[in-house]
């Protein structure tokens, strides 16, 4: 079954959505959608990095991401709004990191995989790597989870419990840090954050808890990640851009829907 | 009325000569205070008078400057805040706040619901509730960790009159009942005058401090509020001629 690209390429779908989403409910929660986009444009960095130092891609962007996120929680409230702080980080990371992939000589990369993502050319080791970064993501959610909700809705009521809302956080950094290493393949470092965000944001109007809403958020980026794939295979279109636009196709519905139902019920 | 709890029992939380400064700005400075249970001790004071970061010190979310804070080995706080705001992409019930961090079993929930006036409101979604519902489900998730130190901070902002009065009903009940010692942060002065065992006036350092007749006729008090203090010594005094209190309560707050 693993030696069928399409297999290899649904299976990393499949984990990448699963580790994606719930992480994705904190980003829009804790309002760090900005925070996600930076990370995930740090990721072409840590790319150009680890071709020029010659290691692992995974630990190149897991590395690059950690940083950029250190540098992000050091630097805000030092005197720059977050959004402004967070729009000069992103970017400046993306341009370092295509200046950077330039210097690297001898390999021929394909920087297109890898600002786009290129599911169809994983491997197995790939695989192997995506879904223990998932794993590890989906066991840190679950040990802290009662935790980080607690940290998210209030820092003085965590702190009250014996909860440090800065360990919480630095969780959610790490975890953000695995999920753009394993996303890098799938969708690409433009679009980490759109698998973030938008299962998230399609699930909230049917949620009324946290953990309907982190479910609901899996099973449709898992539904964007696989029908994505099968769609792109179809009309031979980019893989990565398509399970994006498949995401935001169950936006739209999923925003129409609960107009919809609000209107109808008011009616009542 | 009931006898008050003595001032020199057991301290569950002191601190000692407590300073907490923003950079060079010093917001508090050598703040020494004791509570102890069954003691309901009040912190008033102008707004920037370090009221919250006292409080936020306390539960240990602000680091001293310098001093320190001793607490008890069986010190649990329960602890109210000022307000919560709660991002609206975040879907949450009445029953899933109250039970974090920590699960409760159900017949604790409904206890403690209804301790705090809140049993209707258990399968609510939280960002449908009114200020006054937010406020007694904020106090029934406090009273689950069974706490020995309830910390109220400016928990009646935005209640009307009988909702203020109501709800300083609703902690001397639980006082009596739990025994537990209670430190507000208040505005209402006049509720205050009433229901506090130990007034602390707060203008970065401790101004005055005191049964509340004492500090309600201390000139450093009446400096402080002006001429808020006429009305609110009147009231005292009124409070303290006749016996049908929560008449006159109601009327006056």
């Amino acid at each position: 079954m693993l030696d069928d690209f399409m297999w290899r390429a649904a299976l990393a779908g499949l984990g990448v959505g699963l580790a994606a989403a719930p992480l994705g409910c904190f980003v829009v929660w804790r309002r760090m959608a900005y925070f996600g986009d930076a990370t995930a444009h740090a990721a072409i960095l840590g790319v150009a990095l680890a071709l020029l130092w010659n290691i692992s891609i995974f630990a190149g962007v897991i590395g690059i991401a950690l940083l950029m996120a250190f540098c992000v929680s050091t630097l805000s409230g030092k005197g720059y709004a977050m959004d402004t702080l967070l729009g000069v980080m992103a970017h400046s990371a993306l341009a370092i990191g295509l200046v950077a992939v330039s210097f690297v000589s001898g390999v021929r990369i394909d920087l297109h995989a890898y600002l786009f993502g290129d599911i169809l050319a994983v491997g197995k080791s790939d695989l192997a790597i995506i879904w223990s970064g998932a794993v590890l993501v989906i066991g840190l959610m679950l040990w802290r989870w009662q935790a980080l909700l607690t940290a998210t809705l209030n820092e003085e009521l965590a702190h009250a419990s014996h909860i440090n809302p800065r360990r919480e956080q630095l969780v959610l950094t790490v975890a953000l840090a695995i999920v753009v290493a394993v996303a890098l393949k799938v969708v690409g470092a433009l679009l980490i954050a759109a698998l973030l965000i938008i299962p998230a944001a399609t699930a909230r109007p049917f949620s009324r808890t946290p953990e309907q809403m982190a479910l609901l958020a899996a099973l449709v980026a898992m539904a964007a990640t696989t029908g994505g794939l099968g769609a792109a295979y179809t009309f031979d279109t980019p893989t990565g851009p398509t399970i994006v636009s498949l995401a935001a196709v169950f936006f739209v519905i999923s925003a129409l829907a609960s107009q919809g139902w609000q209107r109808l019920t008011r009616q009542r | 009325m009931f006898p008050r709890p003595s001032a020199t029992g057991p301290a569950l939380l002191t601190t000692e000569q407590l300073t907490v400064r923003f950079g060079q700005q010093p917001v508090l400075e050598t703040i020494n205070l004791v509570l102890r249970p069954g003691r309901i001790v009040t912190l008033i004071g102008p707004n920037g008078s370090g009221k919250s970061t006292l409080v936020k010190a306390l539960i240990g979310a602000i680091k001293p400057s310098a001093g320190r804070i001793i607490r008890s080995p069986d010190l649990r706080v329960g602890y109210v805040p000022q307000r919560l705001h709660l991002d609206p992409t975040f879907p949450m019930t009445v029953r899933r706040f109250i039970n974090l961090p920590k699960r409760h079993a159900s017949h604790e929930i409904g206890e403690a619901l209804e301790q705090a006036g809140a049993e209707h409101l258990l399968n609510a979604a939280m960002n449908h509730l009114s200020g006054g519902q937010l406020q007694r489900v904020l106090l029934a998730r406090a009273l689950l960790s069974r706490p020995s130190l309830l910390l109220l901070d400016e928990a009646t902002q935005g209640l009307d009159h009988r909702g203020v009065a109501e709800f300083y009903q609703r902690i001397e009940q639980i006082r009596q009942r739990s025994r537990c010692a209670i430190l507000m942060v208040s505005h209402d002065l006049h509720v205050v005058m009433r229901t506090a065992d130990h007034v602390i006036c707060l203008n970065g350092h401790i101004c005055c401090e005191g049964q509340p007749e004492r500090v309600a006729s201390s000139p450093q008090y009446q400096a402080l509020f002006g001429d808020q203090t006429a009305s609110t010594l009147a009231f005292y005094r009124h409070q303290h001629a006749g016996h049908h209190d929560e008449e006159t309560f109601r009327h006056a707050g």
